[in-house]
């Protein structure tokens, strides 16, 4: 078997808008005293004439953002997730969101991957306020070829598109030659008949993962990539629930507000089935290695696999 | 200032503190008071400054506007009614249900080239927009109001490092300094002065000017252009309420619309004005 590749997603990311730049002179990008680890400074150093640094100022950045588009720009305006989707809610709501303008938010550091840095910088709520948000966009990409699509797909579309990246790098499961990304379109990764595991962002390669050792232990699992969580693809999920009759989700944000959220208010209001949210629960992360987090919040396959079939046999 | 010039816009001021009382009598709410005391700076930017087009409101080279301090839209909608952006008629409207003109300016209003209200966000807004303009070396104007209150905002500050760190000189923040806010003088809820010193330590130049003589005003804004290098702040001294004698540099108007009878008055005593200058 071939070694895995891994990459972060905020790589991507910056190697992404690099390359958009030489094609799209709208383009340009903000930051917020991060570059370096948002990986903007990728493109700061082919493009230092559309890059413009706020500072520590990111409630200032989404303004500029606005400002920019509303003047036929496409900015993205990149900070980490807590303080792009947190700390500046209110300006991305007000600034960006009600006026509709077509600003590209680059939240990187997402979840609780941020790792050592600890809970202060571990954003597991940013799906959630984001989703409040009439008309937003938000993409949560599960591998490095994905992230790059998207941030192609959100400089096509017109409108606030919010993409959260991570920075943990992890295993790249998509062949960037054949990879095709759609807004608002889930892929169905696997199919299966006894349970439906929908996944996002990182918790997509584990679920695949767990649905082989499912497999051999005889339960047969569907697994469907949500890559876009607004907005969501209800047809391949209810077509999940009628089918199945049972979905487990897997995210790394917090299991309120984000994508397991939105597929049982799908599901509740069309074709209600037990869903079985696993994500961060309702508590703060804390310092450590990513991956030991990671295990310990239950964002990995063993814990996938473990809850399926706690549902599967609770429920079916 | 010459003075049929100054007469016109005296006059033309006159009505747009009648659209002011108009809206906010009819919408029963509203902040007549920080209204009037920017009805003078936005007839002359409208009139003499601004490079605006109503048969293409969203004209590319136009100068752009960004009223950081939203609640104060009856004044912004009062210009631009009068200056042919939509009908007055609209006025009439304000705030009601299905009507063209929001409490707060919308995006979506003929004329209005950025929604706000949420204090301290119009600013960033109009420092982004000044920013395309360096970028695309175009030679639009930006300005955006702020309130006094409103330089209580964090983000306003975070804005003012943003506009003198990148030269934007195609900026003018006009403060509109007339002391009071919602729960009192500005001095006494938590100060925000001294405001021109803060801009300058900003690195802002910074001008004063009397915002109800039009040649103050005009004297603040020929300065204005010729500044380059920096972004310019223009602290304007207003008196809440100008124009409506009762009115005047009293708080209670912050956020209170007139009545049936104050609004016979107001109208009563800005007739009475406009005639006076007519003569």
């Amino acid at each position: 078997m071939a070694d895995v590749i891994k990459i972060a997603t905020r790589e991507s990311y910056g190697e992404a808008l690099k390359e958009i730049a030489a094609e799209c002179d709208k383009l340009v990008v903000l930051d917020a005293d991060l570059a370096e680890a948002t990986k903007t400074v990728k493109f700061k150093k082919e493009y230092p004439e559309r890059f413009f640094d706020c500072g520590i100022a990111e409630a200032d950045m989404m303004g500029v953002a606005a400002g920019l588009a509303a003047s036929g720009k496409i900015p993205f305006a990149s900070s980490f997730a807590m303080f792009a989707a947190g700390r500046a809610f209110e300006i991305v709501r007000n600034s960006i969101g009600y006026p509709h303008l077509n600003v590209k938010i680059g939240a990187t550091h997402a979840g609780i991957s941020v790792g050592e840095d600890g809970a202060t910088h571990q954003c597991n709520e940013d799906i959630a306020l984001m989703r409040t948000i009439p008309g937003m966009v938000i993409i949560n990409p599960a591998d490095g070829v994905e992230a790059k699509a998207a941030v192609k797909a959100a400089v096509e579309y017109v409108g606030p598109v919010y993409l959260r990246f991570g920075r943990l790098a992890t295993p790249i499961f998509n062949d960037e030659a054949t990879y095709k990304f759609e807004i608002g379109k889930g892929i169905q990764l696997k199919d299966g008949k006894d349970v439906t595991i929908v996944a996002t962002g990182l918790m997509v390669n584990e679920a695949v993962e767990a649905a082989k050792l499912l497999e051999a232990d005889g339960i047969s699992a569907r697994v469907i990539n949500i890559h876009t969580i607004k907005p969501i693809d209800k047809d391949i999920i209810l077509k999940a629930a009628k089918e199945t009759g049972l979905i487990i989700t897997a995210e790394e944000h917090s299991i309120i507000g984000g994508l397991g959220s939105a597929v049982a208010e799908t599901v509740a209001e069309e074709c209600p089935v037990p869903v079985v949210r696993i994500g961060v629960n309702d508590e703060f992360g804390h310092s450590g290695p990513a991956a030991d987090l990671l295990k310990e919040f239950g964002l990995c396959k063993e814990n996938i696999v473990a809850k399926t079939k706690e549902a599967v046999k609770k429920f079916k | 200032m010459d003075s049929t010039i100054k007469k016109q816009l005296e006059m033309t001021a006159v009505n747009v503190r009648m659209g002011i009382i108009e809206g906010t009598f009819n919408a029963k709410s509203g902040h007549p008071g920080g209204s009037l005391s920017i009805a003078d700076l936005l007839t002359y930017l409208y009139s003499v400054k601004m490079n605006v087009n109503p048969a293409d409101p969203d004209m590319k080279e136009r100068d752009r506007l960004v009223l950081s301090k939203g609640h104060t839209a009856p004044a912004l909608y009062s210009v631009l009614a009068e200056k042919g952006f939509f009908p007055k008629e609209e006025l009439k409207s304000l705030r009601h249900i299905g009507a063209l003109l929001q409490g707060h300016p919308c995006i979506h209003i003929p004329g209005v080239d950025m929604s706000s209200g949420s204090l301290g966000q119009g600013i960033s807004v109009a420092c982004g927009m000044a920013l395309a303009g360096k970028i695309d070396n175009a030679d639009y104007k930006v300005y955006t109001i702020l309130g006094d209150g409103e330089c209580e905002e964090g983000q306003v500050w975070e804005a003012a490092m943003f506009a003198a760190h990148y030269q934007l000189d195609n900026l003018v923040a006009i403060v509109d300094n007339n002391g009071l806010q919602i729960d009192g003088k500005i001095t006494e809820v938590c100060s925000p002065e001294p405001i021109t010193d803060k801009f300058a330590a900003f690195g802002w130049h910074v001008i004063t000017m009397d915002a109800h003589d039009f040649d103050s005003i005009e004297k603040a804004f020929d300065e204005a252009e010729k500044i380059s290098g920096k972004p310019v702040a223009i602290i304007q001294k207003s008196v809440k309420g100008k124009g409506v004698s009762f009115m005047e540099d009293k708080v209670s108007w912050h956020g209170t619309a007139p009545n049936k009878e104050q609004y016979d008055q107001a109208m009563a005593e800005l007739s009475a004005r406009l005639e006076e200058l007519k003569k």
